[in-house]
């Protein structure tokens, strides 16, 4: 069913029983040309992709759970493409385009909202990093402004900016980024998906990878046996328990992120609002809720929640930053399981398997890289070579010393 | 989540600071494929789902590097013990520099 304003009248006049679901009940076939592990945000976009782009449309993919379980129903929804180093920018940026036409591309509304990312600086140093960062954005042909502290002040009142230790300076925003609805994302992809043939198989756990002479032949699954002649890998947080499966070990480590969301108050934060001299993000979400997180917890951990020592260190952050949120409630937090990569950039490639393709390594920052992310590694399952946007996102960059450490921190997973 | 200090004592695990996974064997320098095993020593990891053996290092308290045994999907602790004696010779001078 096409969805539209004619849609949505007649659907009124009928009471609305016409709906129909939004994708189908697929059961398992024997055999598939390509089969996507994963059924998040990544993993359906890139069987959208495959069918779109590229005809294939013989694809399962295959989820654990329900779609919308996973990450992609568990982050704070911000896309954005200020990034600095060269490798990263141009990736980026073509999700955030991407995301510029995603609504009619996937006819389904994803509540794209581009109302601007800020990120805040504190301190002189601070805003010479900003300003370089703004200038490599704009010779990539991405906008970015830098923000005085009186443009800040009008655009987001009620930050504490004489901070004793913490005075806001100005800002770099991104006037182009902003927020989506993180569930529609999941289900405009798997709709749209769905709509072109691939068959989407929830509750189906892949329990093995079945190789012959090096190269894959399909998945053991709990709903059995599945064939395939290419099996694409976007598993997130249990990326290294599905690639030890084939064999492999990645250079990723399973962390948790925490996020918050507090009750509706009436519009208070436009846009999204970084702190630079913590690790905090707040937004405000369409119902009223302010949307914020912080550090992942800095641990291993496969544990969909986390502990209460970085819900303090959030909660310090947000203090600093807008003392006000210290009179809201926080009405639910959650945790999800962040792969967490040796230098903090994702991986897009082939594998040493014949067949076998790897889409992981996101840390905290894939709901962004969602549309890019998808398009890409289907564009490196149909032609068994990557696209230029992600030649740089290597499985073998540590051996070679192409690294990609936009922090600088080194492989030290709990510190990107 | 509360690691059991063996030197102090029960503590809040925000006194901690953690320093990743301890069945990493440090390779041998001079060994041929030296530089191959110390790209997989710096970057590859096992990441189970399930117990995991790494340091900790009690920075808000004695300073001692412990190994702790937890369970990562639950964050259940099974075992602490001081660091010292316990890892790879090699690794302890590191520590002790």
């Amino acid at each position: 069913m096409h969805y539209s304003i004619l849609s949505i009248l007649t659907q009124a006049l009928r009471g609305q029983q016409g709906w129909t679901p939004a994708w189908r009940e697929a059961e398992p076939q024997r055999h598939y040309d390509v089969v996507i592990v994963g059924g998040g945000g990544h993993g359906l976009a890139t069987a959208h992709y495959l069918a779109k782009e590229h005809g294939i449309t013989r694809v399962a993919v295959l989820e654990k759970g329900y779609i919308g379980s996973g990450n992609v129903g568990r982050n704070t929804t911000i896309i954005r493409s200020n990034y600095l180093l060269p490798e990263n920018t141009p990736f980026y940026e073509w999700s955030l385009k991407l995301w510029e036409g995603l609504e009619r591309d996937l006819n389904y509304n994803a509540m794209v909202s581009q109302r601007g990312v800020l990120n805040l600086f504190h301190s002189d140093s601070q805003r010479d990093a900003f300003a370089r960062r703004g200038n490599t954005m704009r010779l990539a042909g991405v906008d970015a402004e830098l923000l005085d502290r009186d443009a800040v002040r009008a655009l987001v009142p009620r930050l504490d900016f004489d901070n004793a230790r913490f005075p806001i300076q100005g800002g770099l925003l991104q006037r182009r980024g902003g927020t989506a609805r993180h569930d529609a994302v999941a289900w405009g992809f798997a709709r749209a998906a769905d709509k072109r043939g691939v068959d989407i198989i929830q509750n189906c756990e892949v329990t093995g990878i079945r190789t012959t002479e090096g190269r894959v032949t399909g998945v053991e699954t709990t709903r059995g046996f599945i064939g395939a002649g290419k099996v694409g890998l976007a598993c997130a947080g249990n990326s290294s328990r599905v690639a030890a499966m084939a064999g492999l070990r990645l250079p990723i480590e399973s962390h948790v992120l925490q996020a918050f969301v507090s009750e509706a108050v009436k519009p208070l934060v436009k846009g999204v609002v970084t702190f630079g001299a913590g690790h905090f993000y707040v937004s405000q979400s369409d119902k009223g809720g302010l949307v914020f997180g912080g550090d992942i917890d800095g641990y291993n951990s496969y544990a969909q929640r986390g502990n209460l020592p970085t819900i303090e260190d959030v909660a310090e952050s947000a203090m600093a930053l807008m003392p006000g949120l210290g009179r809201l409630r926080l009405l639910r937090h959650w945790g999800g399981l962040m792969d967490m990569s040796m230098d903090g950039s994702p991986i897009i490639d082939r594998t040493p398997v014949q067949g076998l393709f790897l889409n992981a390594g996101w840390c905290y920052g894939g709901f962004k890289a969602t549309p890019a992310s998808g398009w890409c590694f289907a564009w490196t399952i149909a032609k068994d070579e990557p696209h230029p946007l992600n030649a740089a996102f290597r499985l073998d960059r540590f051996a070679t010393g192409h690294v990609i450490d936009e922090k600088g921190a080194g492989a030290q997973p709990n510190l990107h | 989540m509360r690691i059991p200090c063996p030197f102090c004592g029960e503590r809040g695990v925000s006194e901690f600071s953690y320093r990743g996974d301890a069945t990493l064997q440090r390779p041998d320098a001079g060994s041929e494929n030296a530089l191959a095993a110390f790209v997989d020593y710096v970057h590859l990891r096992d990441n189970p789902a399930g117990r995991h053996r790494e340091f900790w290092q009690h920075t808000g308290g004695c300073r001692a590097w412990l190994v702790v045994v937890r369970d990562v999907r639950t964050h259940a602790i099974e075992q602490v013990s001081a660091a010292r004696g316990l890892s790879q010779t090699v690794d302890v001078q590191m520590v002790e520099v």
